[in-house]
């Protein structure tokens, strides 16, 4: 097969040169700061070389047909930033404090700190929409048959990515520490703990012992704010690296396109 | 094996790719090694559980049940209380062998399907837990819905100097009140249960020759 041709650099990143005579001729203000751009990027890019990978990220030939099904898996990955971006700033106001320090730091939240209450229901019902978006894309990929060959590690990545996910709404629920995430993790707790023969000891290593403890809250916190992300980061990295290295899956309802000698043959 | 000199067991290409690689092993488990112990830990703990007072001998009765709140974990506010209900043994309805340990019969409020708090309803004289729908009867055996066994019960003593009731650790029982070890919600103790979810690996929870 041959080889398809670099896809080409952006028009603002190649100038053209100026014809020959003109060199002397001022430049105009809004040249010289381009001309400044181009220098930094050109700085940069002469000593890492990412201007090679960002066009084998971003400039890359996808097959006919593709439709707006393909943008879920952009759309969850849009999901988890939003979860991280707004997950930073509630740390920076959340205590994992049992006796009532968790429960009154989501109320300041929510009540008293500006814009709390927006920046709060953006994680909460951010959290809801990427588990949607994360089945729409499973979904997606199950019914397109585009976890075939050679896309099977990219299929199973992508699950461990959901797993991953559901534990962060499972610890995540805990934090606001009122009445319905306190029950929902006794329950969520005790279902691990049905599992035959390990199901016990991954209820205390929940816990962080045989009761629901002081150090319950703060491992929930520490398993849901780093632990996991930096797994979900990671993993994304994978995904999206196989992604770009495999190509997209062309939708099923198109047949491949026959060279044009077989067809001559057959007719 | 080919060497550099006479009777050279090991390359040195190949020595100093296991020095190497063998001193960042031990370096990589020096910090996981002691991080992983820290985390799986609690495992391996247990509470401690002290006797506690809960009233006279005349505060309870056979007939109802009297509702307690203990604390089972110290130091976390409301998160570490637990409701016991308490009532006096009665030899016509318990039918399990009786001993110093249940003179009364202290009930925990934790549900056995996943671990919510039931409530005693005195019209219907049973046990009902909101969550899905257990129901309990008197005894505290399963009278309908998901739980797996009955409620777990508590040890209760009459201190001798203080003329007081006291409430002791937990225990969990079978459908025939054996009594085991604690455990969990969820985990039945009838015919392969017990061996499917195992005790604590530290079970000294119990007074002296009691599971």
């Amino acid at each position: 097969m041959p080889k398809l041709p670099a896809p080409p650099l952006p028009k603002s990143l190649k100038p053209l040169p100026k014809p020959p005579g003109e060199e002397s001729e001022k430049m105009t203000p809004l040249q010289t700061v381009a001309e400044g751009g181009i220098h930094v990027v050109d700085w940069i890019d002469e000593r890492t070389s990412l201007s090679g990978g960002v066009r084998w990220l971003l400039f890359r030939k996808v097959p006919k047909g593709i439709n707006w099904f393909y943008t879920l898996g952009s759309a969850t990955l849009f999901a988890f930033l939003n979860q991280a971006v707004t997950g930073v700033f509630l740390a920076m106001f959340y205590q994992p404090n049992v006796n009532g320090g968790a429960y009154e730091s989501v109320r300041y939240i929510t009540d008293d700190a500006f814009l709390g209450q927006l920046v709060r229901s953006m994680h909460k019902w951010g959290a809801s929409v990427m588990i949607i978006l994360i089945f729409l894309h499973m979904g997606r990929v199950f019914f397109f048959g585009a976890y075939k060959y050679p896309r099977e590690l990219t299929w199973v990545i992508g699950v461990v990515l959901m797993i991953l996910t559901l534990a962060m709404g499972f610890t995540g629920y805990l934090l606001p520490f009122d009445q319905r995430s306190y029950w929902a993790t006794i329950v969520g707790v005790n279902i691990n703990g049905t599992g035959p023969f390990i199901g016990p000891y991954l209820s205390d290593f929940l816990r962080g012992g045989p009761e629901f403890g002081a150090t319950t809250l703060s491992r929930f916190y520490a398993i849901h704010m780093m632990l996991i992300p930096g797994l979900i980061a990671a993993l994304i990295g994978a995904h999206l690296y196989l992604v770009t290295k495999l190509g997209i899956s062309a939708p099923p309802w198109l047949k491949a396109e026959e060279e044009p000698e077989l067809r001559e043959a057959q007719v | 094996m080919p060497g550099a000199f006479e009777g050279e067991t090991v390359t040195r290409r190949r020595f100093m790719n296991v020095v190497t690689q063998g001193s960042g092993l031990v370096a990589a488990m020096a910090f996981t090694l002691p991080a992983l112990g820290f985390a799986l830990g609690p495992v391996f703990s247990r509470e401690p559980f002290s006797w506690q007072a809960i009233g006279h001998p005349d505060d309870f009765t056979r007939d109802t049940y009297t509702t307690k709140v203990l604390t089972i974990v110290q130091g976390i506010g409301e998160a570490g209380y637990s409701i016991a209900y308490v009532r006096t043994r009665d030899p016509k309805i318990d039918t399990e062998p009786g001993d110093q340990y249940n003179r009364w019969v202290a009930l925990s409020s934790r549900c056995m399907h996943l671990g919510c708090p039931v409530r005693f309803v005195s019209a219907a004289q049973r046990f009902i837990c909101p969550c899905h729908g257990g129901v309990y009867d008197f005894r505290g055996m399963v009278a309908g819905g998901p739980p797996v066994r009955p409620l777990d019960r508590f040890y209760t003593r009459l201190n001798q100097d203080t003329g007081l009731v006291e409430i002791g650790p937990r225990y969990s029982v079978n459908s025939e009140l054996e009594r085991f070890s604690p455990r969990d919600p969820g985990q039945p103790l009838d015919g392969i249960g017990q061996y499917l979810y195992p005790s604590r690996l530290d079970t000294s929870g119990g007074p002296p020759g009691h599971p």
